[in-house]
């Protein structure tokens, strides 16, 4: 990645959030700080003019108003008394206070799921919609209506993006939200698989699990793991001295194996008691799935990429 | 904090971030105690050209018509697209984009360039170094002199014996001065018994400390023929000093053509047609590229039977940088005077008329070995598919010129590229990036990975690493080439 010297004076000048269509003509981009989201609407066309206009007025306050409760969300959740007052925090709260008896997770392992379903909650009040999905950093939250359907992609190198699965989601799935985390993606993660990505009813719950399901993908110990103490790299990281990992070397099959079958298993537990409708675990090219099966989402290509030589 | 990270203001999250590490955003970063924005995935925006920060959406005080317009504005570069090994993979990103209504297909990759090199024109008339002399950066020899050309230095530097023939040292010297000087960074270079030059693409060269200003207006005989005229009764003789060519009034032909008179002149150099002398001194870094500080050096004593008391003589270098004005005494020795003012409207003219000094790097690499395999399973028909102009090359955007002949060496000048469009890898070797755009069915019949196009819709919406940036608004579009709708 090439770097290049920042111009951030002049960019804190001009309105922080940069709201705008892409030159398709369909895709609205929304990014401020860390939240870099893309959403598109369908339906009559002044339904979908009704709906950016309704995202963007509520994206235009939300990173704001997470900043404002950033200390309560970075910190593991437990008690009911004590939740935050922004609607956001709030969904990134509920996601992740099903976890907090049994796992280290704050509501940070669910802000962007949170962040999607927020703004696709307002599109969908504001507007008569068929299908909407708003995309945030692989993080998805969507809207679908009597009969209708997405076709989702799934890529397990963000490094790379290349489709290692795709699945259909209908209307009468349930699922509504989806989320993707893994060693390589945006967050920290605790575990070693490339990705785990997750269908659930809504997209924080969905966040959340990824983030959950990840974490459990591991070999704890295994020398071709490296792994740093989370503040080590971001002195405020939500996961203090927690061990992240940062590499992970070339493991046998067995070892993959064992690895994987102890994501699935927590997998399947939270299929069991209805926090997730299923999920793919992905690990150096090996795909596990739990809970509901559709044959799409199994489906691997290859992904084995190095370098061209001229 | 008790160590060095630095707190990001970009945003209200106000990250602590640790040097070599990002922010949350993964936008900003700790670069050596500095924040600095980090550059994802390359795409070419026109929509940017056109001063737009891409569409904007929802001006304050206009509504939003609900049209939804499509634009065909987008190319991918391949800078940041990353490469593919072994080769029979396809690369990285193969999109396509209607244009037209012809479907079109990019293969966006990049290269390892073993086999590359830049050109380095250093538009200066001071000698810089003898022919094959060896240029170095941090002592490592990174290439050499070679045939000048117009009014310029030329350097030839890099190249497969540099990067991967010599000592790891060279090797590692070379790459990093070669990444550099294509990134549009200076470099320091060492000329073997010649000067030290700072070369950075695009801005003028620095010769011994010295800036350069001006390109020379044209060799000493060139300049006689031009300003002759204006000359003309003003000044009995003038000599333009040229390391080169060394051009005489009286004796050129365009003075005689105006009727100037003999004044009995004797210039030292070998005289090669009327009014023109090569190697009236050595070379350097002084008048006309020449060594001499005193331009009297060059010239003998006057011819007493035609040289005359009183004569007005003018010496001048070919950027009318260095100027002197004489008139001979009753010895007929030159006796130095202030320039006339109606001579020193001339002076200027010749300055006036001298194109800025530039150093310009142009970046030469081979596509003709396996990365072919990266866009199509039979990679000698996206040779022939280039050669016969079905297919265009571009490299980050920018158009390249292909050397005929086998293989696809192509040149490309690097100012047209965006900002850090090149890399590395320890072999050492440079990552450049190269697409190739052609249309849709012509890559199907090339053998291409129809499987793995994808809708340049799909790269775009994939914003989180991409990268928008202004296109070069001396390059043509990508997309738009006439070679596209070309046919045999």
């Amino acid at each position: 990645m090439a770097v290049t010297i920042a111009s951030t004076d002049e960019e804190k000048m001009s309105r922080r959030a940069h709201i705008r269509l892409l030159p398709d003509g369909r895709h609205l981009h929304l990014q401020d700080g860390p939240i870099d989201m893309i959403l598109e609407a369908f339906g009559e066309a002044s339904e979908v003019a009704q709906a950016y206009c309704a995202a963007t007025a509520r994206f235009e306050t939300v990173l704001d108003e997470l900043c404002a409760d950033l200390v309560y969300l970075r910190q593991p959740c437990c008690t009911e008394e004590a939740w935050p007052g922004g609607s956001v925090a709030r969904r990134m709260t509920a996601a992740v206070m099903p976890y907090a008896a049994e796992y280290f997770v704050t509501p940070m392992a669910a802000v962007a799921g949170a962040v999607a379903e927020e703004i696709l909650a307002s599109m969908v009040a504001a507007s008569n919609l068929s299908r909407a999905y708003v995309n945030d950093g692989g993080d998805i939250a969507f809207h679908l209506s009597d009969e209708e359907k997405f076709v989702i992609g799934m890529v397990d190198r963000p490094d790379r993006p290349s489709l290692f699965g795709t699945t259909i989601v209908s209307a009468s799935d349930l699922v509504r939200g989806i989320a993707t985390s893994g060693w390589r993606g945006r967050s920290f993660s605790l575990g070693i698989a490339d990705a785990v990505t997750v269908l659930a009813d809504r997209a924080a719950a969905a966040d959340a699990a990824a983030t959950i399901i990840a974490n459990a993908v591991n070999l704890p110990g295994h020398p071709a793991i490296v792994c740093v103490p989370a503040c080590d790299l971001a002195p405020d990281s939500d996961l203090g001295d927690r061990l992240v990992t940062q590499q992970v070397g070339a493991l046998s099959s067995a070892e993959i194996d064992e690895a994987l079958a102890s994501g699935v298993a927590t997998a399947e537990k939270l299929v069991r008691i209805g926090l997730i409708r299923a999920a793919a675990l992905n690990l150096q090219g090996v795909t596990r799935v739990a809970g509901m099966q559709p044959a799409s989402l199994a489906s691997t290509l290859s992904d084995e990429r190095v370098l061209v030589h001229a | 904090m008790a160590d060095d990270a630095i707190r990001c203001d970009a945003c209200p999250v106000l990250c602590y971030i640790k040097p070599g590490r990002t922010g949350s955003c993964d936008r900003y970063g700790n670069h050596e105690g500095k924040l600095v924005r980090l550059d994802p995935h390359v795409v070419l925006d026109r929509a940017l050209e056109r001063g737009e920060s891409v569409v904007p959406f929802l001006e304050r005080n206009r509504d939003w018509d609900g049209t939804l317009v499509s634009h065909n504005d987008t190319f991918v570069t391949a800078i940041g697209a990353g490469t593919t090994y072994p080769d029979y993979k396809p690369a990285p990103f193969i999109i396509s984009s209607q244009v037209d209504g012809v479907d079109m297909v990019t293969v966006v990759t990049e290269g390892i360039f073993s086999y590359c090199g830049v050109k380095v024109k250093i538009d200066t008339d001071r000698h810089l170094g003898a022919e094959c002399s060896t240029v170095r950066s941090h002592g490592e020899a990174v290439g050499h002199v070679t045939t000048s050309e117009y009014g310029s230095q030329m350097l030839s530097l890099g190249g497969v014996r540099h990067l991967t023939g010599g000592s790891r040292q060279e090797g590692t010297a070379t790459c990093d001065a070669l990444l550099r000087l294509c990134n549009g960074k200076p470099v320091d270079l060492t000329i073997d018994d010649g000067a030290k030059v700072v070369v950075q693409a695009g801005t003028a060269p620095i010769v011994d400390g010295v800036q350069e200003e001006r390109m020379r207006v044209g060799c000493g005989s060139a300049t006689i023929g031009m300003f002759a005229k204006q000359w003309f009764g003003k000044v009995d003789e003038v000599v333009v000093v040229d390391d080169h060519i060394t051009g005489v009034l009286s004796e050129h032909q365009a003075g005689k053509l105006l009727g100037v008179s003999e004044t009995g002149i004797k210039l030292k150099g070998r005289r090669s047609t009327p009014g023109r002398y090569f190697q009236v001194a050595e070379p350097g870094t002084s008048w006309g590229g020449t060594n001499i500080d005193d331009p009297l050096s060059i010239l003998g004593k006057f011819n007493a039977k035609k040289a005359w008391p009183g004569l007005r003589l003018l010496m001048v270098s070919t950027t009318g940088e260095h100027f002197a004005y004489f008139e001979l005494d009753e010895d007929l020795k030159p006796n130095e005077r202030e320039l006339p003012a109606h001579l020193r409207e001339s002076v200027a003219r010749i300055k006036e008329n001298c194109e800025p000094a530039l150093c310009t790097v142009l970046f030469m690499g081979g596509a003709g070995g396996s990365l072919r395999a990266g866009v199509t399973e039979n990679p000698v028909r996206l040779t022939n598919s280039v050669r016969d102009a079905l297919t265009r090359v571009t490299c980050g955007g920018a158009p390249v010129y292909i050397w005929p002949g086998g293989g696809i060496t192509f040149m490309a000048d690097v100012t047209r590229m965006p900002q850090n469009a090149f890399g590395y890898v320890p072999t050492p070797a440079l990552v450049a990036p190269i697409e190739f755009t052609l249309k849709l069915s012509d890559y199907a019949q090339l053998g291409g990975y129809l499987e793995n196009v994808r809708p340049l819709g799909s790269i775009v919406a994939e914003s989180e690493k991409r990268h928008r940036v202004t296109a070069h608004s001396d390059n043509p579009w990508p997309l738009q080439s006439q070679a596209l709708t070309k046919r045999k």
